[in-house]
């Protein structure tokens, strides 16, 4: 599965404006998952993951840089997201499910914040990103 | 089987009587076929889907998708006996219809992102939370006659 050029031009398109709310962006996403998805909390026992929190927000943060990196390399994703891989594969070991979940909530907080912009091609094109972002991300798992 | 809290059954049933069932339940079934396209497998009699703006336009698309959601509407009528107001809707799908379960999750999760859409902030994480346990629930009745 491949982006499309047109697809790529939605993301870079969407992205330019997702970008002045990143970090907001990012930490919805993040509580969105913990209150939907609570399973998911057992991966942060050592932080406070109450909405507001310093750690949501700073973490919102880093999934945020991280969209960005791999939007700002969407022609390589698999480059630029190579040390975050690896970093998943054998420190984080998150399990593969949940990939689906935060893509799941990502995809949420976007359609939430960009009604107009959120179109069935914007949601197709959202959706394939993150899948491939997703597959980067558990490639080396083993 | 799925427990709501008080509270999420006011979110989601307050929410719910916002919703215009017609129009978010092409725009919820238009967007499954378009988004995730193998799932048209199931429509072949459907005529023109060809494009994106065919399938959201497709007059049959609309209907199916107003069908749909008005059988959702059932479900938030009935969130205590999920697997009782859907067992026939299930034996259906399993025997008639042959339809694969994991379609169900993907419309159910296709229509928290159109519900998202529709309502933008108010939509907020405490709403969501308690509509994926709907969605969840009811994927889980209509599968749970299959054999």
């Amino acid at each position: 599965m491949s982006l499309t050029k047109a697809e790529k031009a939605i993301i870079l398109s969407m992205w330019g404006k997702i970008s002045t709310q990143a970090d907001a962006i990012g930490t919805q996403a993040l509580e969105r998952l913990f209150a939907s998805y609570p399973q998911t909390k057992t991966y942060f026992p050592h932080f406070d993951l109450r909405p507001g929190s310093a750690h949501l927000r700073t973490h919102g943060a880093k999934v945020a840089a991280a969209l960005g990196d791999a939007v700002r390399s969407i022609d390589n994703i698999a480059g630029a997201l190579s040390k975050l891989s690896e970093m998943h594969a054998y420190v984080l070991r998150v399990d593969p499910v949940n990939f689906k979940l935060l893509s799941h909530c990502l995809l949420v907080t976007v359609a939430s914040h960009f009604p107009a912009d959120f179109t069935a091609d914007a949601h197709t094109a959202w959706d394939k990103f993150l899948s491939i972002v997703s597959c980067v991300l558990t490639e080396k798992y083993r | 089987m799925v427990h709501f809290t008080a509270e999420e059954k006011a979110a989601i049933t307050s929410l719910w009587g916002k919703v215009n069932v017609e129009e978010a339940g092409g725009e919820a079934l238009g967007r499954l076929l378009v988004v995730y396209p193998w799932t048209q497998r199931f429509f072949d009699n459907f005529g023109n889907l060809s494009s994106t703006s065919a399938i959201m336009g497709n007059p049959k698309v609309k209907a199916h998708g107003k069908k749909v959601l008005t059988s959702f509407g059932d479900a938030i009528k009935n969130m205590d006996n999920l697997k009782g107001a859907f067992a026939k809707l299930s034996e259906l799908h399993c025997d008639k219809l042959h339809v694969d379960p994991e379609n169900f999750r993907l419309l159910g999760n296709v229509l928290v992102c159109v519900l998202a859409h529709h309502f933008g902030h108010e939509f907020n994480p405490q709403v969501q939370a308690a509509f994926q346990k709907v969605v969840a629930g009811v994927a889980n009745a209509l599968a749970h006659k299959y054999h």
